[in-house]
């Protein structure tokens, strides 16, 4: 049995799951949407290995590699993706892409 | 007041008490992060904050993902960052936010001592962690070793291990084709032949 509660920890993960999620609706710089997709990933790391340290498992550290792998991945797209945009509008601001549509 | 932290610090144990204490400054340092001005400096805070959140990990008993997160998330994944920064070229923009830099005046200073400041309450307290006994000893009894994790991850988790190195690999092929330069495309298409 940890000695951190879960509770404790899943209010821990569930604070910068939210700081991240409202980075990601209220910024307008692309950028600081991304870093705030980092902060939502790592949240759900917190969670994952708060319950594998609770549980004694090692299932839980197992996952938040996985979720490691997925935030890489996501970054590397996710900055290409940027770097098309500053090419092509050459600014970050998010409301430039509602133009994609139609 | 001594008296009631006093009890307050026996009744809640040490480790305990250093959790909440990181996980504050992950608090704040994400706060930092998502209300930045600045992109270098709120990377400065991201960097910050997820050294924060490892220290969580290594007292939660988990060294090895503490270690991973350092490596992967602080070393690697904020690298890519800092490279796409550079290549976004985004002189003019930083320089618009960023307050002017002339001498060695309050405002100067709070742009990097805020990071540090964090940075370096960290450091304290994992070294306060490692030297303490009473806490090593709590952290042995539920460490989760490294071997145990490799055991689970090349086991029943194999397939998995197998779909996050596709992942991996979609995400190589999608970076080096999205971000290629323009001309690159053009030579390909003037070498097919097709019409431009």
């Amino acid at each position: 049995m940890s000695a951190i509660p879960l509770s404790h920890v899943l209010i821990l993960a569930s604070i910068l799951f939210t700081i991240g999620f409202a980075g990601v609706i209220v910024r307008k710089n692309t950028l600081f949407i991304l870093m705030s997709l980092e902060v939502m990933l790592n949240a759900v790391g917190v969670a994952f290995i708060g319950a594998g340290s609770v549980w004694q498992q090692a299932d839980g550290q197992v996952m938040f590699i996985l979720v490691l792998t997925l935030a890489a991945a996501e970054v590397a797209v996710g900055l290409a993706l940027l770097i098309q945009m500053q090419k092509r509008f050459k600014s970050l601001d998010i409301d430039l892409l509602s133009k994609l549509k139609g | 007041m001594n008296i009631a932290t006093d009890g307050l610090i026996m009744g809640l144990n040490a480790l305990q008490l250093m959790f909440y204490f990181a996980a504050i400054l992950a608090i704040v340092a994400s706060v930092k992060v998502v209300t930045g001005k600045n992109t270098v400096h709120a990377l400065l805070y991201l960097v910050v904050s997820l050294l924060a959140v490892a220290v969580c990990f290594y007292l939660m008993g988990a060294p090895f993902a503490a270690g991973l997160e350092v490596i992967v998330y602080a070393g690697a994944i904020l690298v890519l960052f800092v490279f796409a920064i550079m290549m976004f070229g985004l002189g003019q923009d930083e320089t618009l936010n960023s307050p002017v830099s002339r001498g060695f005046t309050l405002s100067n200073i709070s742009l990097w001592m805020g990071p540090s400041l964090i940075a370096l309450l960290l450091l304290v307290e994992l070294i306060f962690a490692i030297d303490n006994a009473a806490i090593q000893e709590k952290l042995t009894a539920n460490v989760i070793h490294a071997k145990q994790v490799g055991i689970l991850l090349y086991g029943p988790y194999l397939l998995a291990v197998e779909i996050a190195s596709f992942l991996l690999l979609a995400g190589l092929i999608a970076g080096y084709h999205l971000a290629k330069p323009d001309g690159a495309s053009v030579a390909n298409q003037n070498e097919t032949g097709e019409p431009l």
